[in-house]
Order: structure tokens, then sequence, then C-alpha cells
């Protein structure tokens, strides 16, 4: 094994652990930058490799890091790690070509399990140069005295030709729908919605750009202040987390005097939960669900892949306006001792015999003359009585201490609400047309029950800070606290025209990578194939079509490749013998087939004595520079030139 | 009868004859098929796109079909790696038995494509590979080395030249059987003396002690005795020289496989060709008498080497002629 096979194996067990070290623990990319500068230097110094007792005693020790780390040997993440310290220790005991296989092999895994957390377009062009880097010292393993330069020109040739190849395979593959097997619980990025709530547990709202969702609106889109996109609906309050609590309830949602229709199109980022999100409220979807009592729509399973469906919303609506009496009382559920201040407030507003209508007015008048902020890093809340705390003390928080606090006040005037979470807004992409729903737009706000009216929405959180819901949560935070917001979501606020341009477009891209690439599965395959005219289609005809292909292109690539191998291209030295031949052969001497340039030559000779000199020179000239070991320049410009000048 | 089926099968797909010239490693010489490392490729790729498809894995798809893509790609390149080479076996020079017979082969590369990593094996022995590249538009001479353990002609026989070049998951083959052979003389005895005055025509009494008279010294050459190496001139720094006996000018020595004392025949041969050695070392005009014919009496280095070819060649019938 040659010193440059080992650094070349070197640069490319980097390159393709690199993009891991995010998500490791700290301990296993320090151990693995350790393991792979040891072997750099045993192999610049020439020191022997690692005893075999020190290495399975390495491997004990990261078995038993793995198990406290991850408090597991099993599952992803665990699997993953396991893989990467396996081929950093493989390294270190390096000694034939079949190891270098093993860990080639290895490496290849790894770089698919760096597509469980992200398959962008970045790390697609990633993974090309990794695999460039890797095939080139794959190519040094059987051909150890090939430069640098020759051997980077075939792996590029290599993974050129490949590329069209598997455009065909990608297209025409017959997709199956995974999963195979029940996936690992952590399989899949979660969303920033979870379905329980703690307001004043969290000193800080944790902000992502990651997308959860786009969406195309089939006609004018509503406005920003309509967007409410439903999640969760938590009914149950301990006096400090919010839950679901009883969702076993099945009773179909009523609505009643429908209006404003809205047709749209949602592409869902997956995040293995059931949940679909569509406007409040609504009316048909276009794939399998179900609809909760508390009006959310429910996928049959998890949405662990990229999901399209149809959906329409009707923006004004009556919702349940019978609901039924235990309904009632569980909209009405506080626990009894907790936040004294907050239900003697409540009860104010009740005493003036005010109605429900009233009383919500109330509340909300309340929250915006009390000197409520809106901010993104409120103050923790730890004691018993956090709404009292959140009410009359601290008086900051975010979406989640409004709508939670309001829910609360409701239900201590006797006023039947609940907490919703969703999402709000989101942002326009104007070049595609479509909006883009972020996970920092996740929200939460109330909903009351008005008897004649139904379920009504109010967020609490339009009172404080307008503008989180005309605009976005960039607008509505105070100028201290934009640092500690994402880029994308600070940018939305102000930018400059041309960075905005860029970053639309960009999306876009990334839009149609998702659609296409990401999102290939049966359905869009099938649809594509239809598109292109192909009929019939079947994972038989796919096949078919998909190896006749394969096989046409590889055949076009060997004919380019094999074509001037092959072609009857005689070299000039030869081509002027033959011309010579020719000349004699219409004076009447052909050459015999079997006869060789000298016996051809005497011949010639025997019958034109004139010219036996110059073609029996002529013959030795061929038969040197044809048959001679040593390419002489000088003598083949001298043969053709006399070959030429000859006159028969 | 399926193995003699298969038997009839191989011997008509690798159908071979015996060529002199050159070989032209045509389509219709090279074979190709995968190697327990592109086997592995496969089970690999396999595990691959089951993973890919359980986790729907868009870019997984991709990395795979590359990597397959890739393979089978290769198998083009490992193919063109031998395609359209020139072979011709030049020749080999005669070596005494027990040494290297090195056979000189030349591969031509006519193309603009520099091939890599070409091994040769010879079929019979179980030898590692030689294994070297042949640059573009040149013409390569590789000198295989095949070991010569018995007299008489050594056929280079059949050789396998292959190549797994650029991945190692196809190995690419061709035979080559060239009519090349090369000579091998018996292996000389280390030392024993010329049969100086047991000429058996009796004509006159020679002074036989020529043979003890010292004559000088000249520069060892491969193949002289070690007990006549001058080793006081070498310990003197003047380097390895041999003593020279003399005799007169001109004088004639018959060697005759008769006047050999020795019982078994390789063992006379094997003095036949030390006493050969010596004679044209000293200068002598010596003939070599065997019973299948005589060489008459003559000095110089084609004449040592008739004689030589001729000693290698005693009693091997099936090889009497080139």
């Amino acid at each position: 094994m040659s010193k440059s096979v080992i650094y070349g194996l070197l640069l490319s067990i980097l390159m393709v652990i690199a993009p891991h070290a995010n998500h490791l623990p700290a301990w296993v990319s320090s151990l693995c930058v350790a393991l792979l500068l040891w072997r750099s230097y045993l192999t610049h110094s020439g020191n022997p490799l690692p005893k075999h007792w020190l290495l399975t005693l390495l491997t004990f020790a990261c078995l038993g890091g793995i198990a406290i780390s991850f408090h597991t040997l099993f599952g992803r993440e665990a699997a993953v790690t396991l893989l990467i310290l396996m081929v950093a220790l493989k390294f270190m005991e390096l000694r034939t070509a079949r190891d270098v296989m093993v860990l080639i092999y290895l490496s290849c895994f790894i770089v698919i399990t760096n597509f469980f957390y992200s398959q962008s377009i970045p790390t697609a062009l990633y993974m090309l140069a990794t695999l460039l880097a890797v095939v080139t010292t794959w190519i040094h393993l059987y051909a150890q005295n090939i430069a640098l330069k020759p051997r980077l020109r075939i792996a590029t040739a290599l993974l050129l030709q490949a590329i069209p190849l598997t455009l065909i395979l990608f297209v025409l593959f017959p997709r199956i729908q995974g999963p195979l097997w029940g996936l690992p619980q952590d399989a899949f990025a979660s969303s920033g919605l979870d379905d329980r709530m703690s307001p004043g547990s969290l000193s800080r709202l944790s902000l992502s750009d990651a997308v959860a969702f786009r969406v195309s609106y089939a006609g004018k889109p509503p406005a920003r202040e309509q967007m409410y996109w439903r999640g969760p609906v938590l009914w149950q309050f301990d006096g400090r987390t919010w839950i679901p609590g009883n969702t076993a309830y099945s009773v179909a949602p009523q609505f009643t005097e429908l209006d404003q229709a809205i047709d749209y199109t949602v592409t869902l980022e997956p995040h293995n939960k059931t949940w679909l999100f569509m406007l409040d409220m609504p009316n048909k979807i276009s794939v399998p669900s179900s609809l909760t009592h508390d009006f959310q729509v429910l996928s049959k399973t998890p949405v662990n892949s990229r999901l399209r469906y149809e959906a329409r919303s009707h923006l004004v609506s009556h919702a349940n306006l019978r609901e039924a009496n235990w309904q009632i009382q569980r909209a009405l559920q506080l626990p009894p001792t907790l936040n004294p201040k907050a239900l003697q407030l409540a009860a104010t507003w009740r005493d003036n015999g005010a109605n429900d209508a009233a009383v919500v007015r109330s509340a909300l008048a309340y929250l915006n003359q009390q000197g409520f902020q809106y901010t993104l890093e409120p103050p923790l809340l730890p004691g018993a009585n956090s709404i009292d705390d959140f009410l009359f003390t601290s008086k900051k928080g975010f979406c989640e201490h409004y709508a939670s606090a309001f829910v609360f006040l409701m239900r201590a005037a006797h006023i039947p609400a609940r907490v919703v979470t969703g999402y709000q807004g989101g942002e326009f992409n104007y070049i595609g047309n479509y909006y883009i729903v972020r996970q920092s737009d996740a929200h939460a706000w109330a909903e009351v029950w008005l008897s004649g009216q139904g379920w009504v929405r109010v967020d609490p959180t339009a009172v404080i800070a307008p503008a989180r819901v005309q605009t976005n949560v960039a607008a509505a935070v105070p100028a201290s606290e934009t640092a500690a917001l994402p880029f994308i979501t600070r940018m939305t606020s102000n930018p400059p025209a041309w960075l905005s341009n860029l970053r639309l477009n960009w999306d876009i891209l990334g839009f149609r990578w998702n659609q296409w690439v990401l999102g290939y599965n049966t359905e869009r395959q099938f649809a594509f194939l239809t598109s292109l005219g192909m009929e019939n289609i079947t994972w038989q005809n796919m096949s078919i079509i998909m190896t006749t292909g394969i096989w046409l292109v590889i055949g076009l690539f060997a004919l380019f490749m094999l074509r001037h191998l092959f072609a009857n291209q005689p070299d000039k030295v030869q081509a002027a013998w033959l011309g010579l031949c020719r000349k004699l052969a219409k004076s009447g001497l052909p050459r015999a087939a079997h006869e060789g340039a000298q016996d051809y030559a005497a011949r010639i000779a025997a019958a034109r004595p004139e010219l036996a000199d110059t073609i029996r020179d002529l013959a030795a000239r061929y038969s040197a520079l044809r048959y001679g070991a040593v390419r002489d320049e000088q003598a083949q410009r001298e043969f053709l030139q006399r070959a030429a000048a000859l006159k028969i | 009868m399926i193995d003699r089926l298969k038997e009839l099968f191989r011997s008509w797909l690798f159908r071979q004859k015996i060529e002199s010239g050159t070989i032209v490693l045509s389509q219709r010489r090279i074979f190709i098929i995968p190697t327990r490392r592109g086997f592995a490729l496969a089970f690999v790729l396999v595990l691959m796109l089951v993973g890919d498809i359980n986790y729907n894995l868009s870019l997984g798809y991709v990395l795979t079909f590359l990597l397959a893509m890739m393979a089978i790609m290769s198998m083009l390149h490992t193919f063109r790696n031998l395609a359209q080479l020139e072979i011709r076996a030049v020749r080999a020079d005669a070596v005494f038995s027990g040494e290297t017979a090195q056979f000189l082969l030349h591969f031509n590369n006519s193309s603009a494509l520099a091939r890599y990593q070409l091994c040769l094996t010879a079929q019979a022995s179980g030898q590692t590979p030689l294994c070297f590249d042949v640059p573009a538009l040149r013409d390569s001479g590789i000198a295989f080395p095949l070991p010569a353990t018995r007299r008489g002609w050594l056929a280079l026989g059949e050789l396998k030249l292959h190549t797994e070049f650029p991945l190692g998951l196809f190995y690419a083959w061709s035979y080559l059987h060239f009519d090349t052979r090369c000579m091998v003389y018996p292996k000389p005895l280390p030392d024993a003396p010329l049969p100086f005055g047991t000429r058996p025509d009796g004509a006159g009494k020679h002074n036989i002690a020529g043979d003890d008279d010292f004559g000088g010294l000249r520069n060892y050459v491969a193949g002289d005795a070690l007990p006549r190496i001058a080793w006081k001139a070498f310990a003197r720094g003047r380097g390895l020289q041999v003593k020279q006996f003399i005799t007169q000018a001109g004088e004639e020595l018959w060697l005759d496989i008769a006047e050999t004392p020795d019982q078994n025949e390789e063992a006379k041969l094997a003095r036949m060709a030390r006493w050969v050695l010596d004679a044209e070392a000293q200068g002598l005009r010596y003939g070599l008498r065997l019973p299948d014919g005589e060489m008459p009496p003559e000095n110089g280095g084609a004449h040592r080497d008739e004689c030589l070819r001729r000693i290698a060649l005693f009693n091997l019938p099936q090889q009497a002629q080139p």
C-alpha cells in the first residue's frame, strides 16, 4: 500500500465524515479527527500500525461511549455514529487492498446516511465531489503507478458517463412506496410544532428557517390575517402545560353558513406526525384523512415523505353551533386553586352583568391597555401561579403566553375556550407565486364558543402585536431582539431587492428540486411518464424501457470509447506502403497476400531491374519502421518522402 | 457428461493455437468477468437500494444508481485497457539450467490511450504476476522471466495477460501462446579438468604438462570454474581474475562424451558443458564428439554456442530441431 493511496483515502474519509460533524457528539468528531491524524502521522513516519489489542480496546470503548451518549446501540443516530467510528478504526488497521475495498464500501454507506439530515442541492453537489475523491483513490488502489492527473481524468470520465445512465434509472426505476419495515422513531426531523405547550418554561422561542410547507392558491389568496393553519387543539390545562386531553371523542363537526371558499395546494414537508395543515375551516382534501371533532385534519399514516395535497377551506362559517354538553365542560376545565388573581380579574368582568361577547372584548382591551409586550425572550415563570405571574408581573411573552392566559381568563369567566396551535401567515414568493410557511411561523391562538356563533377564533397576540399577524415575527419583535432571529426571518422584514430576488429564486429552485427530485414517488413517476406520452405504465414496461435505454446509452459510450481503437486506420507508414503496392499493382506486379515486404521487393527487383535499388531500400525502411522496436520520427519522414517520390 | 460438455465448451470458447509474429488483442480474444469485489459491490448496492426505498431517500437512489452505473461503465474501461494492443515475442537469450530465462515481449500501444496495470502470468507456473504499464503511442519491451529447470528448449508456453483496471470490479484477460522458446544449456559442473592426452587417436605422445603450465591471468567471465580463480590476485585488489594454462596454439582438443568418467548421462553432459566453456575460455580449438554426430574443432562464440546447443539437445528426440 503506497503512502499516496493512504493519503487519498484519508482525504476521502474526511470528506465523507465532514457533513456529519454538526450532529455527531463532540467526542466522536474529535476521536475521528485524532485517529485520522494518528494514521497520517504513522504513514508519514513509517512507524508500525497500532497493535491489535489496542484497537480492540478502542472499539469496545467506542461502543461504551455510544451506549452512554445515546442510551442505546440501536436507532438511526447510534447506528450512524457506530458506522463512522468503525470506519475511522478500520483505517487504523488498513493493510491489504481488501481492507481498502471494505473501507470504500463503508464510506458509500456513510454518504447515504448523510441524506437523513439533508437532501438539498448543495448536499447533492457535495456528494458528487465526495464520490469523485473516493473513485480517484479507488483507481489508485488498482494502479499504483498512475499519476494524479490521469487518475482524476478517469474518475471524472466514469462519473460523467454514469450521470446520463443514472438519469434514465432515476426516472424509470419502478418506485416502491416505502417504508418496507417500521422506521425508528427518530427517522425524521420533527416539526416546530408540538402537541403540548408550556408557556413560561422556555426563556427563548426556538425559531427555525426550516420550511414547514408551501402553499399555492388557485385563486386570489386570502388576507394575511385570515391565514390560520390549524394544528393540534389543546383542551386540558394543569396550571403549567396544555395538552390535547381526551381525543377519543369522534362526533363529526358541523359547519353551517359556509362562505368564501378558498382552493389551494399544499406541499407539506415530512414531520412524522399525522397532522395535515389546512386553513380554517376545512371543507375537503385530496388525500385520505379524517376530520376530528375540534376541526383538525389528520392523515391516515404519519407524513414521513413530502406530501402534496389539494384542499378547500371556507373563511367564513359557523362551527358547531350546537356543542355537546360534556364538550362544553371540557372547555371550561381549570385547575381550581391556582392563579387566584386571574380568576378574580375574570370575575370582575362578569360582575358587570356583561354577556360573553362583552367579556371577550374586555379581556382583549385589558391585554391591549395594560402595557403587555411581545418578545421572543420572555422571563421564565417558574412559580405555581404562572398565569398570574405573567398577567400581573412580567407582562412579556409571545403567542403561547397570550393564548394560554386568554383561554384561562375565558374559562375563569365561564366562557368555553381552548388553545389552537398551528402556523400563521407565511412569506409570499412573488417570483414563484406561492407562500412559504416556515417553522418560525408557528403560532398559538384561542377559540371561544359563543352561543349563536359556535367556535370563534380570537387571537390575543394580534391585540398586543398586530404586526405579528399582519407581517411576520420579525416585524413584531422589538428592534433589540432582531439579532436573535434567524437570517431569513430577519431579512423578510426589510430586504434589499436584489437579495430578496436571489433568495426567492433560490427557494423556487429548492421547490422544484423538492418536487421533481426528492418528491419523485410512485404518483409523480406515473404522472411524468404519462405526460411524456407513455401508455400502459406497469413496472414490467418501465423495466423493459429502462433496460433498453441503459444498454443503448452504454452502446453509444462503447462506440465512442472504442471507435478509435478498432477503426481501420493504418498508420502513415503502412498507408504509404500500401499506396506503393497499389502503384506497383497497376504496373502489373500485384503483391501476393502471403508476401512479406522483403520478398515482394526481391520479386519486383527481379522483374524491374531499374527499380531494384529503390524498392529494396523502401522495403528495408518499411520493415524497420513498422516492426522495429524504436520509433524514429526522422526515419519515418524520409520513408514517406521517398515512397511519395517513387515514379514507376 | 455435464463436465465433458463444459470441457468441450471451454476448449471451444478459449480455443487457442500457438502463434508466431504479432498478436493483436481483438475483441474476439478478450474475455471479461466480474471479480469477487464486483459481486461484493453488487451486494452492497442492493442493501443501499433497500435502505433508499425504506427511508424514501431520493438522493440515496441517485448515489446508488451512480455507483451502479460507474461499475457498469468500468467494464468498458477494463475491456478498453486491453483492446487492440499489439504484442510480439521477440527473443529469449540462451541460459544455463538453473538460471531464469528472460523472454522479451514487445507491447505496442499505437493508440493515444495509456494502458495501466497489465499483468502477465505463465499458465503453467504459479508465480506472482508481472505487472506493468504501457504508455500511449509507445512500443514497450517487457522481459518475462521463466525459471529454466531442464536442459533443452524451454517454451514460453501459454501466457495470460489480464487487468482489473480501473476499479477492480471486472477481470479482463486474454491468452497469448507464442511459439517462442529459449535454449537452456545443461548446468555445467563447477570444475572438471579438460581431457588432455586421452585422445584415442594415439598420434604421438604430446606433452600434457601444458595443463599445469601457468600462462597468465585474464578477467573472470561467468561460468569460469571456481578453483581457477586467482584468489591471491583478488586479495591484492586486482579484481576477479582467472589463471590461464597454456597448450600450444592451434592444438586440437576433442571433447568426447565417451571420455567422461561419469555414470549418469546428465552428469556427463554437465561435464561436457564445463569442458566447452573452459576450452573456449582458454582459446583452444576444440571439437565435440557425441554419439549422434561430431562438431569439427573450431574456436569462437558461435562455435561454443553451437556446441552447447548440441549438448543441450542431446538425446531429446522430440526437440531435435527448432
